[in-house]
């Protein structure tokens, strides 16, 4: 029980053999049960289908089956004796953008799908350019039905390169290339014997052994406080003065003894104690959920920020950032007032600026765009009514991403990545 | 030069379970912080059992700053109603119990008859009216995603709205830790903090966290029946048909629910290990072994969540 967790995210439609690719996955690791196979072979028959859909594993709502399309994210876990993983199975047309940005924002790894007849897509290349919006630190490119171009190692070259090429307009760290046929299992779990030109990983091969232990960011401390607990047990003398601040760690490691500074109020103690019910800690670093206990008396409440006096976020009420937005009923304009939600802390923003539209398909800059409408991203300038305490998403995905809240619908409409604080 | 370069690999790697677990004190925290009156569903079963502990983590030393809530369909098996008051009493928090039988005898709901009569679905109402009447504006349950395929498409922060219904074309998109809290007098908020865990990460924690769990849950000899394969307990709420006859089994309970519905697996695991050798290596899920009103349709989970249901 003491392996670590991969979150990876899939993007493909049901054409580039996604569901197959997953339902493979989940079926050889042992993670289908006999009583949902059951029940995808009776629908199968029940719709005339000659072969067993695995696609209806994944696609759980009434009109999702209905349809036979994938909606909403879904959510699989399988695990191997290495490790544990849970998938976040996103829907991969155009009208699903928001889908997709949410599956990403929280994964490790994505595997973008591509079928080796067609090559790459218009919404491959979508793909990409999300995960790498999203900074999701992996990425493998599945060039899936290999069996279909005759395990052509010609095939696969060709289709490497033209992604490659592409892949350098974008931020890209880790990206792997894999041939592979989802229906027969190819170099899905175990290598090939198809394609005996390729000497890479199989896929869960690499899920497996992908190093993901940096990923975090454990340089730059920060500790958004979520919660100050006061036990106000007058009968326990000991507790009678105990301030602890709670929260997740959101990046760097924290050690006892250090050096903290407090935001906004600027003012700088130590860190007396990190506390879990199960005992005292040395450090802490994220995502833990820790307690701490500071040597000074500060007056520090929810939405505050700890971090180091020698590298703190930027502390503005003015942020540059990537939107995507969300909403079917309501536009991104200038001068929208909408809440923001950034780490523990909401406040009301007003867009100043639409600066640019970006064209997810060819990354063309529209700087002429009035508006953003459902699924479309942009470049915006936001003006707080506190300051936040923003890092570079680039830096850290949960110090430089937030959402955005309708204030009269109380509807996420927005998610934003910080490019920019001053 | 960095410390990510210089780390022995690994180091800052937490474990699957200390994961899940710092998620979902993240997540309960989150709920005491922005909610006025939260409460935790508590049923007795082992899923609200991990819940418990976590909530008990997450405000410690302080106590837990909510209620717990029993939705009682008066048709529980007693060894679960006993551990129920032993581990609030313990756990020093207060308890409410909505109760289904109360909802029949003031004529809100109808109590169904026949041979597959079951309360189960009575739940519901009682639910819904227990978090009017005591003005819950949000909701702890403990499912999880594993478990059906409509709960793998719902949201950790799940909204419901002034009628408690579940929609889930209209559900929130929810990214990183960002949990959109907000909502409208009368609405409310179901919180999963289990979402991301599986049947055996929650045996895991148990055994990790050594708590304690209702009897029934270990192998034990008991009156059966089998009806469409599932083996339920003799009960005096359950109708019985004459082809069904009794016999003696060594069974434990996979889920704890109604007595009318849930069913006994066949098992002689009377440890923890055991339990979880046994459920590593079954190759049906619990809630299709045990669950009786799960067979109705293929969307009777989709269904019944989208009326409020947990």
């Amino acid at each position: 029980m003491s392996t670590d967790i991969l979150r990876f995210a899939t993007a493909g439609s049901v054409d580039d053999g996604k569901s197959t690719l997953i339902g493979r996955l989940l079926f050889d690791s042992k993670s289908i049960f006999e009583d949902q196979l059951d029940a995808v072979e009776r629908t199968s028959r029940g719709r005339g289908e000659e072969q067993t859909n695995l696609a209806l594993l994944t696609d759980g709502l009434r009109a999702e089956r209905e349809q036979g399309i994938t909606i909403d994210v879904a959510y699989r876990y399988f695990a191997t004796p290495r490790r544990t993983f849970i998938i976040a199975d996103t829907p991969g047309h155009i009208q699903y953008t928001r889908n997709m940005v949410t599956g990403a924002s929280t994964s490790d790894l994505a595997i973008i799908l591509v079928d080796a007849r067609k090559g790459l897509q218009e919404q491959s290349r979508r793909h990409a350019f999300l995960t790498t919006l999203l900074q999701v630190p992996h990425l493998v490119l599945a060039v899936n039905k290999m069996d279909l171009v005759d395990y052509s190692q010609e095939r696969f070259e060709e289709i490497k390169q033209e992604f490659s090429a592409f892949a350098t307009k974008l931020d890209v760290s880790d990206l792997t290339f894999i041939p592979m046929s989802a229906l027969n299992g190819d170099n899905v779990v175990d290598r090939s014997i198809n394609m005996p030109w390729y000497d890479g990983p199989s896929l869960l091969h690499h899920l497996e052994h992908v190093h993901i232990a940096s990923d975090r960011n454990l340089i730059d401390a920060r500790f958004p406080v979520q919660y100050v607990i006061r036990p106000h047990r007058a009968a326990d003398p000991e507790l009678h003065d105990y301030r602890g601040y709670a929260g997740q760690v959101a990046g760097g490691v924290f050690k006892r003894g250090d050096e903290i500074m407090h935001l906004p109020s600027g003012l700088t103690t130590r860190v007396a104690k990190i506390l879990t019910p199960d005992g005292e800690l040395d450090e802490a670093f994220p995502p833990m959920s820790v307690t701490m206990l500071l040597e000074d008396e500060i007056d520090i409440s929810r939405g505050d920020m700890l971090c180091r006096p020698n590298n703190q976020p930027e502390v503005s009420q003015d942020i540059d950032a990537m939107v995507c937005w969300m909403s079917e009923s309501r536009k991104l304009t200038p001068r929208s007032r909408l809440l923001i939600k950034h780490t523990t802390r909401t406040a009301k923003v007003m867009v100043r600026d639409l600066l640019y539209r970006l064209d997810v398909n060819t990354l063309h800059r529209d700087e002429d765009a009035a508006d953003l409408s459902l699924n479309e991203i942009g470049r915006v300038s936001l003006r707080s009514t506190q300051p936040l305490f923003a890092d570079e998403y680039k830096e850290n995905r949960l110090t430089g991403g937030f959402i955005l809240i309708d204030e009269g619908t109380n509807a996420t409409v927005g998610a934003g990545m910080i490019v920019h604080a001053d | 030069m960095s410390q990510a370069n210089t780390a022995p690999r690994g180091r800052y790697q937490l474990s699957q379970l200390d994961f899940l677990e710092a998620e979902a004190i993240f997540i309960m925290r989150e709920v005491a912080a922005e909610f006025e009156r939260p409460v935790l569903l508590f049923s007795g079963g082992k899923d609200s059992i991990v819940m418990l502990r976590l909530a008990e983590k997450a405000f410690w030393p302080g106590a837990i700053p909510f209620p717990v809530m029993h939705v009682d369909t008066g048709h529980n098996f007693p060894e679960v109603m006993e551990f129920r008051d032993r581990r609030v009493a313990e756990a020093g928090v207060e308890l409410i119990v909505a109760s289904v039988q109360e909802q029949i005898d003031a004529g809100k709901v109808v109590e169904p008859t026949g041979r597959w009569a079951s309360r189960n679905r009575l739940q519901t109402a009682a639910l819904l009216e227990a978090i009017e009447t005591h003005r819950f504006d949000a909701a702890f349950g403990g499912a999880r995603r594993d478990e059906e395929k409509a709960r793998a498409k719902e949201r950790v922060f799940s909204f419901r709205d002034e009628f408690g219904q579940w929609d889930p074309k209209a559900q929130r998109p929810e990214l990183w830790n960002v949990y959109n809290t907000r909502i409208n007098m009368g609405e409310h908020i179901r919180v999963f903090p289990l979402s991301n865990w599986t049947e055996l990460d929650v045996w895991g924690y148990i055994a990790r966290e050594k708590l304690d769990l209702p009897s029934i849950y270990f192998s034990h000899k008991r009156q059966v029946f089998e009806r469409d394969g599932i083996l339920l307990s003799d009960n005096p709420f359950i109708t019985r048909g004459e082809d069904e006859e009794l016999f003696e089994a060594t069974v434990r309970y996979r889920t704890v629910g109604d007595m009318t519905c849930t069913g006994a697996v066949r098992s002689s695991a009377v440890e923890l290990d055991e339990i979880m050798a046994e459920i590593a290596a079954t190759r049906i899920t619990e809630r299709g072994q045990t669950r009786a009103d799960d067979r109705s349709s293929e969307a009777a989970m989709e269904d019944r969540k989208r009326e409020g249901y947990f």
